[in-house]
């Protein structure tokens, strides 16, 4: 096991070497760079050149991208060039952000996915099958930005129940702690805050969930269908189990097992799904700052946020590979 | 059985959302209580030290903590006195002495005077390093043109500066002497970039300690975390993840005092979010609304405000590429057979007018009576024919997308109407649409093949030379042509003292500008902002300078 991750960690060097060089090259073969941007209307010849020899870069590519490898091996990843801050403090402040919204959204996903698949499944051809089955085609056509206008619209315009935007009321005066508005009120036991952050929570979590819900919910229900015809579960009930021991112990263990695995997947792939979530909730996450970073050219913000969801989604993959060891004894490598 | 406790499980988890709903609701009270007024942005200030910035979200904040020694009148570009009462260049035009009000306190309780002013300026004149980054000391550059010792990696955008020194004649007489004569003095110093800040403060926090290297600026504790000026509001904090900065009422203001007691700038990037928000009560109101919006809320009951137009639309002719557009009357086509009228009824919002020149009409130096170039598709025709295009003629034609600014709220819009409107007359237009920032910026900023293009000006300070000098008093890529006589023009007219003679001078040069055709001006735009009901009392501003001390709200 420990080999195991060993190995995968040193594949990740070389995975991350070659993914920063392809980035690096293509990110500044794009048009225009952060000069432009910066400038804007005022850019006249000299000014562009002048700025772009204060961000270095007027030196040839290969001479950039060494320091940018250099301040990659110490851990720098550089300074944002819109905010004049230092890449790791920007993403410090706005990942507790996208993670509370991940959490969310996963939460929501599974807690709601897995049983309605299991559900749909198990009264498989009834109306519920049906709402199960068209509900999660319609979670995964629709675009997120849609869904997200339209809940606003209706749950927080029309209705006014949930926050339209932002990840606190300006009328908090909330401790900050952790940098996670939730976990900070708990801890400070500032229940009001912590009600609200969760309260902003929830449009942008819904609108986030709904491609992971409407997958895991498909998942599940094929899944649990595939293990209700399997011969053990025969078996099981030949024996004279409860229906609940077979249940529990037979079906939805088995079942869950490519679930898990979905799940590891689609939580790396949230945090795409968090670039239009946040724009649209101006919810201040990673999300939001690496979208506003592109037409900016921010080449570090860009660069480092590319490098960090890289890692994650190998570490996300290494870990799934281990619980399933944990889950599924036939996995287990030698 | 199972299926029957899943069931439960999911009705407990409704009926807690219900609670939460409740507890939402009652909460939605504390937002925007009388005495705090949140106002949108569009994005976070970049520093709290003005003279580090050249964008407007961080101006917005700024003016409110700082005053600058003339400033535009509230709601108009006109200078008026500001932290000086009074003013006068000697006989030279070099030497300007400013009569400072008296009173005067800074936020640490120091007193501001004559030694104050001339700290701030020795400070900005003797920026070194980092602090000469075009990006970071625009507006220094801008006006003045260089520093005590400019750096070497800097020196091709920077020359001899116009700034000589300042001297604390007495304590409520600061004379500054310049290099040369400028036509900047004395409208520039209303710039914020020219806020007065408490040296007790500067030297405290360490305000020119700009760290980290050449690519890594890092901005100093003084511009992140402090910000000491004279003005109405005092800085209390800067919330970089909620995005929001909050200011408190300064209690001796040596002015008329800030009505409302908390003042929250929150940056919104979306500008649908910022309106939702707004309904939602969760602003008080918000900048930059979009044209189409503009009907729409003030049906709603919102105060939408309109700004004085203070910009410019044109439609660039590059004369390097396409040597048909080096022949005047292929331009002088051009701007016959659009339909100027047309373009600004049906895309601009109420308000608008079209442009006769390159600079706003409500500018000194704006010529009514230049040469005008009518709506003549015949005639445009005719000078086609002339010019020997009659058999046709084929433009490129850049416009951008994804992107409205105050000057151009549709440019896809304007392009396609601008297209028929040439296509009419007989040229034929190959589109290259781009993206805004920075492709399109950086395509038709530089000498390339944009036969035609779309860009614009707001205006920093009220100045012909800010809008027009800008656009044409030297060579550049944008429009490609060489005219002597227009650059000297430009050159006498700036260094001329006298305030009238230099406006007739301007408005010479409009009429040449006007007879030579180096594109179109096609219109000045009123951009807005808007208020909830029960908020009054704020001037829109033409330089978007509005400051809101003034600012109440009303029981509607």
């Amino acid at each position: 096991m420990i080999r195991l991750i060993l190995r995968r960690l040193l594949q990740l060097i070389p995975t991350l070497f070659g993914l920063s060089l392809l980035l690096f090259i293509w990110l500044h073969r794009l048009p225009g760079g952060p000069e432009t941007a910066i400038l804007g209307e005022r850019g006249t010849p000299e000014l562009r050149e002048a700025v772009r020899r204060s961000l270095g870069l007027d030196q040839p590519l290969w001479v950039q991208y060494g320091r940018f490898v250099g301040r990659l091996v110490t851990g720098d990843l550089g300074v944002s060039i819109q905010t004049h801050r230092s890449v790791w403090t920007e993403f410090g402040e706005r990942f507790p952000g996208t993670v509370e919204l991940t959490i969310v959204a996963m939460v929501i996903a599974v807690s709601v996915g897995i049983p309605l698949g299991y559900l749909a499944a198990r009264r498989r051809g009834t109306w519920l099958d049906t709402l199960a089955v068209g509900g999660s085609l319609f979670g995964i056509c629709i675009p997120i930005f849609f869904l997200a206008y339209m809940l606003r619209l209706v749950l927080s315009i029309e209705l006014g129940w949930f926050p339209a935007t932002g990840r606190q009321s300006v009328g908090i005066n909330a401790t900050r702690v952790t940098g996670f508005f939730v976990l900070d009120g708990l801890l400070t036991r500032e229940w009001d805050a912590a009600w609200d952050a969760l309260w902003h929570l929830i449009l942008p979590g819904i609108a986030l969930a709904s491609i992971p819900l409407a997958i895991i919910t498909r998942m599940t229900r094929a899944s649990v269908l595939e293990v209700l015809g399997e011969d053990y579960v025969r078996t099981a009930e030949a024996k004279g189990l409860t229906a609940r021991v077979i249940r529990q112990r037979h079906v939805l263990r088995n079942a869950l097992l490519p679930v898990v695995t979905t799940i590891g997947l689609l939580t790396g792939g949230l945090l795409s799904g968090a670039v239009l979530t946040e724009t649209v909730f101006a919810f201040n996450g990673i999300g939001h700052f690496v979208a506003a970073a592109i037409p900016a050219r921010d080449y570090p913000v860009l660069m480092g946020f590319i490098m960090i969801i890289a890692l994650i989604y190998v570490l996300v993959n290494l870990l799934v590979d281990i619980s399933y060891t944990i889950i599924d004894p036939r996995v287990r490598v030698r | 059985m199972r299926g029957r406790r899943l069931g439960a499980a999911l009705a407990t988890t409704l009926v807690a959302s219900l609670a939460l709903v409740a507890c939402a609701e009652s909460e939605r009270g504390n937002e925007g209580t009388p005495d705090t007024l949140i106002f949108g942005a569009a994005e976070d200030p970049k520093v709290l030290d003005p003279s580090l910035a050249s964008d407007g979200e961080t101006f917005r904040v700024t003016r409110q903590i700082y005053e600058t020694l003339v400033q535009p009148e509230l709601g108009g570009a006109e200078i008026v006195p500001g932290l000086a009462e009074s003013w006068e260049p000697d006989e030279t035009g070099t030497v300007w002495t400013f009569h400072l009000k008296r009173g005067v306190k800074f936020h640490d309780g120091t007193d501001f005077d004559a030694e104050a002013v001339c700290f701030n300026f020795d400070r900005w004149y003797n920026f070194r390093g980092l602090m000469q980054n075009p990006d970071i000391s625009y507006y220094w550059q801008a006006v003045f043109g260089g520093f005590a010792q400019n750096e070497e990696e800097y020196a091709d955008a920077l020359g001899e500066s116009l700034y000589k020194s300042c001297e604390a004649a007495d304590p409520y007489t600061a004379v500054i002497t310049t290099t040369r004569v400028t036509s900047a003095f004395p409208a520039a110093l209303a710039l914020a970039a020219f806020s007065i800040a408490s040296p007790t403060a500067l030297q405290q926090y360490d305000a020119d300690g700009i760290s980290g290297t050449v690519d890594n600026p890092t901005f100093p504790e003084y511009a992140m975390k402090h910000a000491v000026g004279t003005g109405p509001y005092k800085f209390v904090s800067w919330d970089t993840v909620t995005n929001t900065v909050t200011l408190e009422r300064f209690e001796d203001y040596h002015g008329e005092k800030a009505k409302i007691k908390n003042l929250v700038f929150r940056a919104i990037g979306d500008l649908n979010a910022r309106k939702l928000a707004l309904r939602n009560g969760e602003i008080h109101g918000y900048d930059f609304v979009a044209p189409e919006d503009v009907a729409i809320l003030r049906g709603e009951g919102f105060n939408v405000l309109t700004r004085p137009a203070f910009n410019i639309l044109y439609l660039a002719i590059n004369q390097s590429g396409n040597p048909a557009l080096a022949d005047i009357r292929v331009r002088q086509a051009i701007a016959h057979a659009i339909n100027r009228e047309a373009i600004v009824s049906s895309v601009y919002p109420e308000g608008s007018e079209v442009a006769k020149n390159f600079m706003p009409p409500s500018l000194p130096g704006y010529n009514a009576n230049v040469t005008t170039y009518e709506y003549d598709v015949d005639k445009a025709k005719d000078l086609l024919a002339q010019a020997g295009y009659a058999s046709g003629l084929t433009l490129k034609f850049y416009y951008p997308t994804n992107v409205s600014r105050p000057y151009m709220p549709d440019p896809a819009a304007i392009f396609e109407l601008i297209s028929a409107d040439l296509q009419a007359a007989g040229i034929t237009i190959e589109p290259a649409p781009l993206e805004w920032n920075p492709p399109y910026l950086n395509a038709v900023q530089n000498p390339g093949d944009h036969d035609l293009h779309l860009l614009g000006w707001t205006g920093d300070y009220a100045d012909a030379y800010n809008f027009i000098g800008t656009f044409f008093a030297r060579p550049t890529g944008e429009w490609g042509f060489d005219y002597p006589e227009l650059f000297a023009a430009f050159v006498e007219a700036d260094s001329e003292p006298d305030y009238d003679t230099r406006n007739g001078l301007y408005e010479d040069i409009n009429a040449m500008i006007a007879d030579f055709v180096p594109g179109v001006p096609i219109a000045h735009s009123p951009p807005s902002l808007v208020l909830a009901s029960n908020v009054t009392g704020l001037a829109p501003s033409p330089l978007t300078d509005e400051r809101f001390h003034t600012v109440e709200f009303v029981t509607p």
